[in-house]
């Protein structure tokens, strides 16, 4: 029964059997592009001179096959013979032990109040680099937004690929596990500082969560739920509530100036402490979560909604 | 023989070098794009495993008595890596929204062949 009714089964016999072009398989209209031959006689025989010179090019990929495999060779025999002088892994006298990692393991503790001295650090000693990184994350999926977006005037191209929405064992499977992951993915975000995790990888396992709906539900139905709307008013809240709390967070943390910060580190190993490493990671788990959503989205759809 | 022992750093390296000339030799584009994510893990792999010491312990620090500094491995590497990543997830996404666009106008993603439909245009303009 399943054979028959599923449309991508014959598809992927076809697939398997290689009967289809790549083209056909990814059904990508192929258009041809759309430069016109020049008549002239003068340039055909360029353009004839030309074929030659591809037929002499795949003569010679061979050759340019094995020069790079040479090189790759070279570069290989090059860096691993520096490593031969390097100091040895794992020894207890490597010089990356000094001040900076004592400072940060043995008082990180007591002055940020996280367990956990990877988030410690990139949330409070580091907390301009990770708000970059944020901003980082933010632009690419302002860029490629602005790349791929299609006008809204335009249907959305229906293009049969390989889509699991309509294949029923894939929904229940999806139905039951997507609450799983989102809850992990949650109990990451608010564990960071005090077990491994945090906010970028919380935020990734967040948003497959949602990729997984959005794919075992059809894009249509996950755009109808999580509205372009809801993912901008999430990034730039989250964005500039970062902004805003470790700005206050570098401005009070001055002893010289009289203000005095009204965050405290709190309890280690409870929950709630850590002062603003909960929250911020909190901020950067939602921010990751809606860029890999978006990226999904707009590559898939070509726009948000 | 110090390269059995430093062997994540031969494995790294091996991964720097495959990459970078998939990088630099190939032609298609997305070949280009996956190299430079060979090379980004080689250089991960590299960098976390510099933080590593054998019998410490991971930087997790017991909730209450005193924290010897000496007792666990190098967490700065780590935070490295941290952003690393995170650049990289979004040079790539970057790279292929471009790709994508010069596929649907060129239809396809050799690049000399995209280079000499460009000399092609300007030669008719």
């Amino acid at each position: 029964m399943l054979m028959k009714n599923n449309k991508f089964s014959s598809l992927l016999k076809e697939w398997y059997e290689g009967n289809l072009s790549f083209d056909e398989r990814m059904n990508i209209e192929t258009e041809k592009p759309v430069i016109k031959k020049e008549e002239t006689t003068e340039k055909q025989k360029i353009y004839l001179v030309k074929d030659v010179e591809n037929a002499e090019e795949k003569l010679t990929s061979k050759g340019y096959k094995f020069f790079s495999v040479i090189f790759c060779v070279i570069l290989a025999v090059i860096l691993v013979g520096t490593v031969n002088f390097m100091p040895l892994f794992a020894d207890d006298n490597t010089p990356t032990t000094n001040e900076v990692y004592e400072h940060y393991v043995g008082e990180g503790r007591d002055q940020t109040g996280a367990v956990n001295t990877v988030a410690g650090m990139i949330l409070d000693y580091r907390a301009f680099d990770t708000l970059g990184e944020s901003f980082v994350l933010f632009t690419a999926t302002c860029a490629v937004l602005l790349l791929l977006e299609q006008s809204k005037d335009k249907p959305i191209k229906k293009r049969e690929t390989f889509t699991y929405t309509n294949d029923p064992i894939v929904r229940l499977v999806v139905k039951l596990l997507t609450p799983i992951i989102i809850v992990f993915g949650i109990y990451v975000l608010f564990n960071g500082h005090l077990s491994p995790g945090g906010g970028f990888s919380g935020g990734s396992v967040l948003g497959a969560g949602f990729i997984l709906f959005a794919m075992a539900y059809g894009e249509d139905f996950a755009a109808k739920v999580i509205t372009p709307k809801i993912i901008r008013v999430i990034t730039i809240c989250s964005l500039s509530f970062y902004c805003l709390a470790k700005s206050y967070s570098f401005f009070t943390g001055n002893e010289f100036n009289g203000i005095h910060s009204i965050i405290t580190p709190g309890t280690p190993g409870n929950i709630v402490s850590g002062g603003l490493i909960l929250p911020l990671n909190i901020a950067v788990g939602f921010v990751v979560c809606c860029t890999m959503y978006s990226f999904y989205m707009i590559f898939k759809r070509g726009r948000l909604d | 023989m110090n390269l059995l022992i430093n062997y994540e750093a031969v494995t790294s390296m091996v991964l720097f070098a495959i990459g970078f000339t998939m990088l630099v030799f190939s032609k298609n584009i997305m070949k280009k794009i996956l190299g430079l994510n060979i090379v980004d893990t080689g250089v991960y792999l590299f960098l976390a495993s510099m933080g590593y010491i054998e019998g410490k312990l991971t930087p997790i620090v017991p909730v209450a008595g005193p924290v010897d500094a000496l007792d666990y491995i190098n967490p700065i590497p780590q935070g490295l890596v941290l952003t690393g990543i995170v650049v990289s997830v979004s040079f790539s996404a970057l790279m292929l929204a471009l790709t994508v666009r010069l596929y649907r106008k060129y239809r396809t993603l050799n690049l000399d062949k995209i280079y000499e439909m460009c000399r092609k245009e300007d030669e008719q303009e």
